[in-house]
């Protein structure tokens, strides 16, 4: 639906490697995407598929011996690659925001939830403190917190789990940024709360036009959430697509894998009424220091050939659906079996 | 079927992991300091353990001293010409250098006599506490409290007045200053790692108490007492050269680095130097050897370091 | 092996007065008696005298469960769902034996197993292992995999030094772990092998009940699926019977029998798996249901449970659940809700059950 529109972000080939003991290592390998205003954009993973250090690789937080060795990332236009750490540190919390798995990232113990609200605003943009508060009041009030002007007076350690999230998702809003960033930030809180914050996130982004990025291994949340989907392996994105076509259709075996694998998506007992195995992926993800060349999913995949030992080309399937796969699902095998 | 058959167990590649000492020694390595530390604690322990064989004479063999030669500078040769003083001599006619190596053999051999005892009661009464809680736990703390508001020299002072001199004496006054940073130490972390599964895991599979804080809690617990330990030899040592100095450690029959300073104090202002301030620098040096190994340790052991 | 029975409907009522549905042959593997188990310091006596002379205010305690009764048939798979606090964890622990219930009683196959002396717990008590929620701090870090596995073995006369090897060896590759790996750490592991560890130390000692706590919930997704075909595959071979601790709604539809919701201490409802998902009779049960993420790709439009869960500190009188409730009215204010049978086997607590 924003198609026409000129995206907020576009990143193009981004690497990013870290100089180590025994060698270089990829942390993320040519990752390109684009997010639209508001669109959420789903960025999917297990743990080290390079999913969180892409998100840092846009805010500019990777740090020696950590580098972003090529590819470009424009923000409404801006090439961000190469940019000073003071311009970097202007554009953080100002036109792009982040939210982490642990609040407690963002706030700091020791102030209260006004003066660090009021500080956010005011390292920005030049208003009077009552008009700070009052913008903070409003951000909390638009992330579902009751009695705001009570919860500005608190200490986050007078909160509650989820609403220290909501606060940190507040901060967050508060000077209405492009793009906002957000890594696993429900996967610490209980259903019913990662259910509310969900679903007001998708309000926000969508009454505002803030681009988001969200950053999960849950493809459950994303279904719910994200209007676009990128799946990452090993450092690659090695699917995209709509959120229907990536998890109704997928085309690469890795994305089906996670699928058969999510126990939610596949309760179908057997005639003694008995629940099937999981159809998983054998295996473990490799380690980045030792990936295989070619595809890095190969070792585990059902379908994997000899082509696999070069590096698998991105192919569209549909209209904005692309997998980097030598053998894609058709459509047909994508579908639930 | 192939479903529920297992994956692929870990690959072979990652066989080849270093064994946990191999590790620690090889972190250790990475710190230049660390290893001249190292070296140097060898070096004199090495010299206080030899010193009957290393030393030019036996400093308290009086048949071997001679009078005469008392209070000669550095360098002197001795008055029979068989000998030079390379550090000097004391009023007695007393070789320093090896009054110095005997001297070190009873500073080292005191502090570490007595660390190894503080830790072993310390560290058994800290475990207890730590894993059981409840009354034992409250009183054996409020004890330790309030033997570690007083300074630990004021409580040797007070025990030595109390027991007299000896060398056992000061080894116990040592322990009793000591036993209390063992049993905090280890009762703090055994409230950590007590709490962890592995230890709930060891009590579902029916092993005896004894057993799980032997083998699995006390274990977990090492790393920081090894830290402990080692700075508290210096402590230790430090403590008794100052007691004897002040003349409520060892007797004159068993003269250690403090005793030494002490002799040698009363002829500082006429000049001669060498009779305190050489075994001053051997204590100096002792104490930072000991500093140095022990602040690598504390790093090499950091749980945060060593998870990678 | 033959396949264990599925679901037997198990009694799960408040009210003692009403007994116990089992008038099947077999009584309970493990049974669980109106549980109750508060933490808070106990009172000092400095404290108890500030108390008694109404300087200080009594310390707060917290009822982490408020009189829970649980039934679980041999070769059953019991699910136990409920958010953080709710007390299902403490529950957990407390049918294992690492907690002790403030009051309420442990039945193991039908003989109070808190009576018993020292000894004869403790050769019972290995009849109930746990699995734990974090591969890492679940293993001790000192101990090879070989001394993992084979000292409780060891220690309790099960097998003798000359069969540590082969004993070690077959369970290893019981779990899907090569052999070779008896003499590593557990350093050397990722998280997906060591939570297999942790299970192969469990069956070390032959039980016939494995309590899990959020056994699956640190570990990736697809390596989670394979520890989920683990347990049902040792399920099928061992004759097991799981109680089985879980956030995740998915993970516990996919494994249980039968499933129990736990709100704040109290279970509100149970009944036979494919029941409860389908025909979920609490408000709470149906707004865990409706928030749960779900694969299906659609966006939410409503909410079905509005605020946070509220402090065991000061739980709700009446039905704990009655401020997030959509349908409570006055006597859920007032009145705590017993558990009804509504369908064979199916259980609820909730004053709408009736109307």
């Amino acid at each position: 639906m924003n198609a026409q529109r000129e995206p907020t972000l576009v990143v193009g080939r981004l690497t990013t490697r870290f100089a180590g003991l025994g060698g270089a290592v990829t942390a993320v390998d040519e990752v390109s995407f684009n997010v639209a205003p508001g669109e959420v954009l789903g960025l999917v993973g297990e743990s080290g598929s390079g999913k969180s250090m892409t998100g840092f690789s846009i805010l500019g937080l990777v740090d020696p011996p950590g580098e972003i060795t090529g590819g470009s990332i424009r923000l409404k236009g801006r090439e961000l690659r190469g940019l000073p750490a003071r311009e970097w540190r202007a554009l953080r919390g100002d036109r792009i925001a982040m939210i982490f798995q642990d609040p407690m990232m963002t706030l700091n113990p020791v102030l209260r939830i006004d003066t660090q609200m009021i500080e956010t605003v005011r390292a920005h943009r030049r208003v009077s403190r009552d008009a700070a508060r009052e913008m903070a009041r409003d951000a909390l009030a638009r992330v579902g917190i009751p009695s705001p002007d009570e919860r500005l007076r608190a200490y986050p350690h007078q909160l509650s789990g989820g609403m220290r999230q909501r606060v940190a998702i507040a901060i967050a809003l508060l000077n209405a940024p492009d793009l906002i960033i957000a890594d696993e930030p429900t996967t610490a809180l209980d259903v019913t709360i990662q259910a509310q914050i969900l679903f007001e996130m998708q309000t926000l982004c969508r009454e505002s036009g803030t681009a988001l990025i969200w950053i999960t291994h849950d493809l459950a949340v994303v279904a719910g959430l994200a209007d676009r989907v990128c799946v990452m392996y090993a450092g690659r994105i090695v699917e995209q697509g709509s959120t229907a076509q990536v998890l109704e259709t997928p085309a690469h075996p890795y994305t089906r894998g996670l699928l058969d694998s999510t126990p939610a998506a596949n309760v179908q007992p057997d005639k003694a009424g008995r629940p099937q195995p999981l159809r998983q992926i054998p295996g473990m993800a490799p380690s980045l220091k030792e990936l295989p060349a070619g595809c890095a999913f190969r070792p585990r995949c059902t379908r994997a050939s000899t082509l696999c030992e070069q590096t698998p080309p991105e192919v569209e399937l549909a209209r904005g659906h692309v997998a980097r796969c030598f053998h894609p699902l058709s459509a047909a095998e994508g579908l639930k079996s | 079927m192939s479903e529920t058959s297992p994956p692929p167990a870990a690959s072979p590649a990652d066989s080849e992991v270093e064994r946990p000492l191999r590790r620690l020694a090889r972190m250790y390595a990475e710190s230049r300091v660390a290893l001249f530390g190292l070296a140097l604690l060898l070096v004199i322990v090495l010299a206080a353990l030899l010193a009957p064989w290393l030393a030019p004479q036996n400093p308290y063999d009086l048949m071997q001293l001679d009078m005469l030669d008392g209070r000669l500078p550095p360098g002197s040769a001795s008055g029979d010409g068989r000998l030079t003083y390379l550090l000097g001599t004391d009023e007695q006619g007393r070789d320093m250098l090896s009054a110095i190596l005997y001297g070190l053999r009873i500073s080292v051999g005191v502090g570490v006599v007595a660390t190894l005892m503080a830790l072993a009661i310390g560290m058994a009464l800290g475990l207890a506490a730590g894993y059981f809680g409840g009354r034992f736990d409250a009183v054996l703390m409020r004890i330790a409290d309030i033997q570690l508001s007083f300074p630990s020299i004021l409580v040797a002072m007070i025990l030595l007045a109390l027991f007299g001199q000896g060398i056992d004496k000061i080894v116990i006054a040592l322990v009793a200053a000591q036993w209390a940073y063992y049993a905090r130490t280890t009762r703090s972390a055994a409230l950590v790692e007590g709490r962890k599964e592995y230890i709930e895991a060891a009590r579902l599979l029916g092993l005896s108490t004894p057993r799980i804080l032997f083998r699995h809690l006390l274990p977990n617990c090492l790393p920081p007492l090894i830290v402990v330990a080692a700075l508290q030899v210096a402590a230790a040592i430090a403590l008794e050269a100052t007691l004897s100095f002040l003349g409520l450690g060892l007797p004159v029959t068993e003269p250690s680095l403090g005793l030494l300073i002490a002799n040698g104090f009363q002829y500082l202002y006429s000049g001669r130097y060498w009779i305190s301030v050489f075994p001053g620098v051997a204590l100096l040096l002792l104490i930072l050897a000991i500093n140095l190994v022990a602040d690598q340790l504390r790093d090499v052991l950091n749980p945060r370091l060593q998870s990678q | 092996m033959s396949a264990p029975q599925p679901a037997r409907t198990a009694a799960l009522q408040e009210a003692p007065a009403q007994a116990p549905a089992n008038g099947s042959t077999i009584a309970p593997l493990l049974e669980l008696k109106a549980i109750r188990k508060t933490f808070g310091a106990q009172p000092d006596w400095v404290e108890r005298l500030g108390q008694r002379l109404g300087w200080l205010q009594p310390a707060a305690m917290v009822q982490a469960l408020d009189g829970v009764d649980l039934s679980i048939a041999r070769g059953e798979v019991v699910g136990l769902v409920g958010e953080s606090g709710c007390g299902k964890s403490t529950l957990g622990r407390i049918a294992v034996g690492l907690h002790a219930p403030s009051s309420g009683r442990r039945l193991w196959r039908g003989t109070d197993l808190d009576a018993l002396p020292e000894a004869e717990r403790r050769r019972a008590g290995l009849g109930i292992q746990m699995i734990f929620q974090d591969p890492y701090a679940s293993l001790n870090p000192r101990l090879r995999v070989r001394d993992l596995l084979a000292e409780a073995p060891r220690v309790h006369g099960l097998i003798d030094r000359t069969q540590q090897a082969e004993f070690v060896a077959a369970l290893l590759r019981q779990v899907g772990l090569d052999p070779a790996v008896a003499d590593r750490f557990p350093h050397q592991f990722s998280g997906g092998q060591r939570a297999r560890i942790g299970i192969a130390r469990a069956l070390a000692v032959k039980p016939e009940f494995l309590v899990c706590d959020e056994a699956v919930a640190a570990l990736d997704v697809s390596i989670q699926a394979q520890v989920l075909n683990l347990f049902m595959r040792l399920r099928e071979e061992l004759g097991l019977t799981y109680l089985f601790i879980s956030h995740d709604l998915g993970v516990v539809r996919h494994l249980s029998d039968r499933v129990a919701i736990m709100y704040l201490g109290r279970i509100v409802e149970s009944a036979p798996s494919a029941e409860i998902f389908s025909r979920p009779a609490h408000p709470y049960t149906q707004g865990l249901l409706a928030e749960a993420p779900t694969l299906k790709v659609e966006k939410k439009r409503f909410l079905a449970i509005q605020g946070e869960l509220p402090s065991p500190l000061a739980p709700p009188r009446g039905c704990h659940f009655h401020p997030r409730c959509p349908h409570a009215f006055e006597r859920c204010r007032l009145e705590a809700p017993y558990l009804q049978e509504i369908a064979p086997g199916h259980v609820s607590a909730c004053h709408l059950n009736g109307a």
